[in-house]
């Protein structure tokens, strides 16, 4: 990267007067770099720590593999409850004004500004066995803390708001005037949302499951906070990461670099998969 | 890391108070201490009274698990004085050059405790209780000291005829969380969320004694875990960092400690 703008400055100065939009993309190449290195170094500085050999080594040890699969299936019910429950709550918020409407939108965003403790303190109060709902459900015999729900909850609490905001925009990119003619032809709500309006939001709904997928993963502090750190029931990755940091960074590195690589790769393929489609 | 946004702030306050002091006093300094989460307290009046006697040092603090605060000074994190919970993470300096072999000193004594929250939900009254299957015990991870401790008790005790060979595989049946620091156990417990708990008698004597029954582990099961402390060999402030790790062995730096709880070393 650091070569290609030097060859460019080379270039440029001895052929200054040539062209004006040379100078310009370079000139918007050298503002770029410093943060693309600033985002780059640390990640490349963590792969580059670890061998592979020592990596396929601790892959197999029980805390990774353990931290692999309960992440894997936290995440994935995550995602799936957020888009059941999410996509009707973008559709009422897409499609309907009322009062109300600009509060309850700003509500959602706060998740994702809240710091995670926050949020894992604000879950344990409310679901926690002394707390506001969860001492009624501790009455009908339900523990909510230190349990692969409370995983899913705190994943839940911070991330599903990243599925319903890119929800919204997506219905409400759906021209409405194509829903309205539609039913003038005869077809009932749940029909018109399967043909019309899904088909027309989906690369939204895609990248908007994938951004509550993606943030699930990186949850630690509503985690540790609501559903405690316990290797194979709510250890995921990234408690396993800070456990092992203290233990052994090994692991840690190990399950940094899995944790990296799928995440790039699901990312990328969605990517991809949507810019096929516009 | 919350941690290191930690220390962003102390330094950001650091600098502050470096701005505030007046052009008279000595060249302003900021000692960086890096102590075990079971000091929190102790340490933070004793900093304060430091301050009083040293003017123009400010004392910044950073507590957290003393295994990690070990690993933040191996990775170069700017500390001037390291208080650690256990000697295994001083030794751990000390091998990796961090700290002079000699420089160090135990300057506290802490032993475990078992609490429960004061409604006491799981209906605990004794070390046995433990064991009864179904309750809820939050311990501290093995990596953290207090945590490492925890298991030393449960395996002597195993060792008795009175709590038999099982008691130990029993009792970490009913483990549904290993926290990361002894404070994270400590709030689990006192907001009734788990059933019992392992933290050090230090971290009962104040604001939470009200809020936690107590059960006494014996001597003979007890692990009595030693606090050392050491000047950091880095440090920029190499005389005034020798000087707080004097201050906190003086009575007036043990007077506190005791007062919250440590057993003071034999003077």
């Amino acid at each position: 990267m650091a070569k290609l703008a030097l060859s460019q400055t080379h270039t440029t100065r001895s052929a200054v007067t040539l062209s004006h939009k040379q100078p310009r993309r370079l000139l918007l190449v050298l503002a770029s770099l410093p943060l693309l290195l600033f985002l780059l170094v640390p990640l490349v500085a963590l792969a580059l720590r670890i061998s592979v050999a020592d990596m396929l080594a601790h892959l197999s040890t029980p805390q990774v593999a353990q931290a692999v699969t309960l992440s894997i299936t936290t995440t994935l019910m995550t995602t799936f409850i957020t888009v059941v429950s999410g996509t009707p709550l973008a559709y009422l918020l897409a499609r309907h004004r009322f009062r109300g409407r600009t509060v309850l939108d700003t509500l959602l965003d706060l998740p994702m500004v809240l710091p995670p403790s926050v949020a894992g303190i604000a879950l344990l109060i409310a679901f926690g066995r002394q707390g506001m709902i969860g001492s009624y459900l501790n009455d009908l015999g339900w523990s909510i803390p230190f349990t692969q729900a409370a995983v899913v909850l705190a994943q839940m609490f911070v991330a599903a708001p990243y599925f319903v905001k890119a929800a919204v925009s997506g219905f409400a990119g759906v021209e409405r005037d194509l829903e309205q003619s539609a039913a003038l032809d005869g077809a009932g709500p749940l029909q018109i949302f399967r043909a019309i309006t899904l088909p027309l939001a989906w690369p939204a709904l895609l990248s908007g499951a994938v951004m509550t997928w993606a943030r699930a993963v990186g949850e630690f502090g509503a985690t540790i906070i609501f559903a405690g750190n316990f290797p194979g029931r709510t250890q995921t990755m990234p408690l396993a990461i800070y456990i092992g940091f203290e233990l052994d960074l090994q692991i840690a590195l190990t399950l940094s670099i899995i944790l990296l690589a799928t995440s790039f790769g699901v990312l990328f393929v969605v990517k991809r998969l949507l810019h096929q489609r516009v | 890391m919350p941690r290191f946004r930690c220390l962003i702030l102390l330094a950001l306050l650091a600098l502050l108070s470096a701005c505030g002091s007046t052009p008279a006093a000595p060249a302003p300094t900021t000692l960086n201490v890096f102590a075990a989460a079971s000091l929190t307290e102790a340490f933070t009046e004793i900093g304060k009274s430091f301050e009083a006697t040293h003017p123009g040092t400010t004392v910044a603090f950073n507590f957290a698990g003393s295994q990690q605060l070990a690993q933040q000074i191996a990775q170069g994190a700017p500390a001037d004085v390291f208080a650690s919970a256990n000697t295994s993470q001083m030794n751990a300096l000390i091998t990796s050059g961090h700290v002079i072999s000699g420089t160090q000193e135990t300057f506290a004594r802490n032993r475990l405790v078992v609490i429960t929250p004061k409604e006491n939900p799981g209906k605990i009254g004794s070390l046995n209780d433990l064991a009864k299957s179904g309750i809820k015990l939050v311990l501290a991870d093995k990596s953290v000291p207090v945590g490492g401790y925890s298991l030393t008790f449960l395996d002597k005790a195993s060792k008795q005829p009175e709590y038999t060979s099982e008691y130990s595989p029993t009792v970490l049946k009913n483990v549904v969380s290993y926290e990361e620091n002894v404070k994270a156990v400590l709030s689990k417990v006192t907001l009734g969320e788990a059933d019992a708990g392992i933290v050090y008698t230090s971290d009962i004597s104040r604001a939470a004694a009200d809020k936690v029954n107590n059960i006494d582990i014996p001597d003979e099961l007890n692990v009595i875990a030693s606090y050392p402390i050491a000047p950091v060999k880095n440090s920029k402030n190499a005389a005034t960092a020798q000087q707080f790790v004097t201050y906190v062995l003086s009575s007036d730096g043990q007077d506190v400690l005791e007062k919250y709880g440590f057993l003071p070393v034999a003077r």
